[in-house]
């Protein structure tokens, strides 16, 4: 499968996400901000970092930036794309996902492992994580507070697009669990079409063992699994 | 010419920065304080004898696809 990153002036976790794609046994590669198209891609990651130096607002102005459009087209087009942490934001800020992300309610910046619970199997980017499994990832943001209004957050109920959220170590959804104030604890989200998500955590920063931690790689086994699938499809 | 736009976070929005100030002011002794929303202020500046409702709707658009986040925050516009 070939994995194309979004690289912004200021993006920081891109190297890492080429990295965590190719350990885990696909190719990926760099795409530039400025290109205007995606090439031969089979999901789109949009990585972490300080894209624009998160002027006005964070993802503002990343939104803009010719390869978004195309990946405009690649999601409307039913191609997978993930946005972790700033990546969550840019697609937010793109109205690829719905809410917004905004200051973590105590100001702070916070560096730190958490734990996250899988809300549904029923994604792309879910399907294989264990039944129960409550993934040790680590999370670094200072604007990672999931908002949304009422309503909204009521659609993302019933559409089942809330997809991770974050809890204590047994799983329970708890405010102390909660490190930046996220409504309803969520640390990860799906449009309604079920092809584009984003997540504050950085699961490529925990896919082997030395890092502390391998729960990161079920998200990637996940997209490994859809897109296997929607290969074989197409081959019928 | 110039524009203001200023950019206030929606009540709905939890504001820490806004809640920590209002504490810092009360510690300070300042009474009567109910509430502060902390936003942004832009400026633009306008070449001279720019036509004004053409500057309004073009600036309008702007704020609501750039400088402000529907989602979270209002703004309020002032051409002058």
């Amino acid at each position: 499968m070939n994995f194309a990153v979004l690289q912004f002036p200021a993006s920081n976790c891109d190297q890492d996400a080429v990295h965590a794609v190719r350990l885990l046994g696909h190719s990926a590669r760099l795409v530039w901000h400025k290109d205007a198209s995606l090439g031969d891609t089979d999901c789109v990651i949009v990585p972490g970092g300080f894209s624009y130096g998160d002027y006005l607002r964070c993802g503002a102005i990343a939104r803009f930036s010719p390869v978004m459009q195309a990946v405009k087209q690649f999601a409307d087009n039913g191609g997978l794309v993930l946005g972790i942490c700033n990546g969550f934001q840019v697609l937010t800020e793109a109205g690829l996902l719905p809410g917004a992300l905004i200051r973590n309610r105590d100001l702070q910046f916070h560096c730190e492992n958490i734990f996250l619970k899988t809300a549904t199997n029923d994604s792309p980017f879910t399907s294989q994580i264990p039944a129960g499994k409550i993934l040790r990832v680590p999370i670094a943001h200072g604007e990672g507070c999931y908002f949304a209004d009422e309503e909204t957050l009521a659609k993302l109920k019933t559409n089942n697009q809330i997809l991770w959220q974050y809890c204590d170590a047994t799983g329970n959804l708890t405010d102390p669990a909660n490190p930046n104030g996220a409504l309803q604890n969520i640390a990860g989200i799906c449009n309604e079409k079920r092809n584009v998500a984003g997540l504050m955590p950085h699961p490529e920063r925990a896919c082997e063992p030395l890092l502390g931690s391998d729960d990161g790689k079920w998200i990637f086994e996940s997209i490994f699994a859809a897109l296997k699938n929607k290969t074989v499809a197409a081959a019928a | 010419m110039k524009a203001k736009i200023i950019i206030t976070p929606k009540k709905a929005v939890l504001d820490p920065q806004g809640i920590t100030v209002k504490t810092a002011l009360e510690h300070m002794g300042y009474t009567g304080v109910t509430g502060v929303h902390i936003g942004k202020y832009i400026e633009i500046d306008l070449a001279p004898g720019t036509d004004k409702a053409a500057a309004s709707k073009a600036l309008n658009e702007a704020a609501h696809k750039l400088l402000s986040n529907p989602v979270i925050e209002d703004y309020r516009l002032e051409i002058e």
